[in-house]
């Protein structure tokens, strides 16, 4: 980079990027890589790549991790700052201007009807991203034993979703640390 | 006032510190800080996550706006949405500053290995929930409540009309199949 890239530049790159994805998640590559790779060459498919990697293991959505994570890359902190601010301002503007109305919208008889088809559209919508998410997941009797044990309490108990969520990564921890031990068992025989 | 959203910035901080593995993963803890605590009731919150599906933008950052914004207008969406995205926001800047040695980490994949399924598992139980609910609206899990008497035959001909949609067109995006949902709603509650 011979010149200062300007925050305005990258502010309205994400803010496009944020405008044009539905959905969020993974459905916003194909014009996260046109804005950034193609048409501006901020980024590499590759960085993109480790950019999903790293949005695996860290929280938040990838929307907001590449905003920031591209921005920081291009201008330090005040790129990240205004790079997240762009890819998110287009559903903050969105979804106030829909709330001004929406309770009011939803008294109307007919529009009632057509949220309580939604209502079954999101439990549908809601079950496929479980459905996708467990094809990626490696399923061993470890995991597949955490993902029932906690389905069942998350179904019938009203435990802290926090509280599972650090207990099952706890386990995590603790099931590999006895493999390990029980190797080194072995190797040591 | 501001301490209401200073509660209400806690649990979306909470709620943006504890989401691994995408918006959906946002749902289930969302559902027990704002359903379980009163500020919305089951079936808005699933109005919104519909709105949220068919318009630009994360389906977390579009939740927290709607959120923020029906009980304390523009100022409590700003809160709420700043509040979700600050934990990504700090944590990505310290990876992109200092580099993600720690995510690689054993002590990390380790915990990822019982992190990834559970977060399924909560995704599941939602869904789960849900599902039963649009035809049992009376079955309560977690009271132990099993009342299959009412019973919404109406959403089970829209449950089974999206079903077949999908499996002859299993790339129906999220957007479509909820106009759809919308229209067969319309449809169905008009005529019967």
């Amino acid at each position: 980079m011979k010149q200062k890239l300007s925050l305005w530049d990258i502010f309205w790159t994400f803010f496009k990027i944020g405008a044009f994805t539905f959905g969020g998640g993974l459905a916003m590559m194909p014009v996260m890589r046109r804005e950034v790779v193609h048409k501006k060459n901020w980024v590499d498919d590759e960085e993109i790549l480790k950019i999903l990697v790293i949005s695996e293991s860290t929280p938040g959505v990838f929307a907001v991790n590449s905003a920031t994570f591209i921005g920081y890359k291009l201008r330090k902190f005040m790129g990240s700052l205004v790079a997240t601010l762009g890819v998110v301002l287009p559903s903050l503007i969105t979804i106030s201007i829909i709330s001004l109305f929406i309770i009011q919208f939803r008294e109307i008889k007919w529009v009632s009807y057509m949220f309580s088809g939604i209502q079954v559209g999101v439990a549908i919508l809601i079950f496929k991203a479980a459905l996708s998410l467990s094809k990626k997941l490696t399923m061993t009797l470890f995991t597949g034993l955490v993902l029932a044990i906690v389905f069942l309490l998350a179904l019938f108990t009203n435990i802290n979703v926090i509280i599972l969520i650090f207990l099952s990564a706890l386990a995590g921890v603790v099931f590999h640390y006895f493999l390990s031990l029980k190797e080194a068992k072995q190797h040591v025989a | 006032m501001w301490l209401e959203l200073l509660t209400l910035f806690w649990i979306f901080f909470k709620i943006g510190a504890f989401t691994f593995g995408g918006g959906y993963a946002m749902i289930p803890l969302m559902e027990q800080e704002i359903v379980g605590r009163g500020y919305i009731d089951l079936q808005l919150f699933v109005d919104f996550i519909g709105i949220s599906e068919s318009t630009p933008g994360p389906i977390s950052v579009n939740m927290a706006t709607f959120i923020g914004f029906h009980d304390y207008g523009v100022l409590g969406a700003i809160v709420t949405t700043t509040a979700v995205i600050l934990p990504s926001f700090i944590v990505i800047l310290v990876i992109a500053a200092f580099g993600q040695k720690f995510l690689e980490s054993k002590f990390v994949k380790d915990a990822f290995t019982g992190l990834k399924p559970a977060v399924i598992g909560l995704i599941f139980s939602v869904a789960f929930t849900l599902l039963v609910r649009t035809l049992f609206p009376h079955i309560h899990f977690t009271e132990m409540i099993f009342d299959f008497q009412v019973f919404n035959y109406r959403n089970l001909i829209i449950l089974i009309v999206l079903l077949a949609v999908l499996f002859i067109k299993k790339k129906t995006s999220p957007i479509l199949l909820i106009l759809l949902s919308a229209g067969l709603g319309l449809l169905v509650y008009a005529l019967m």
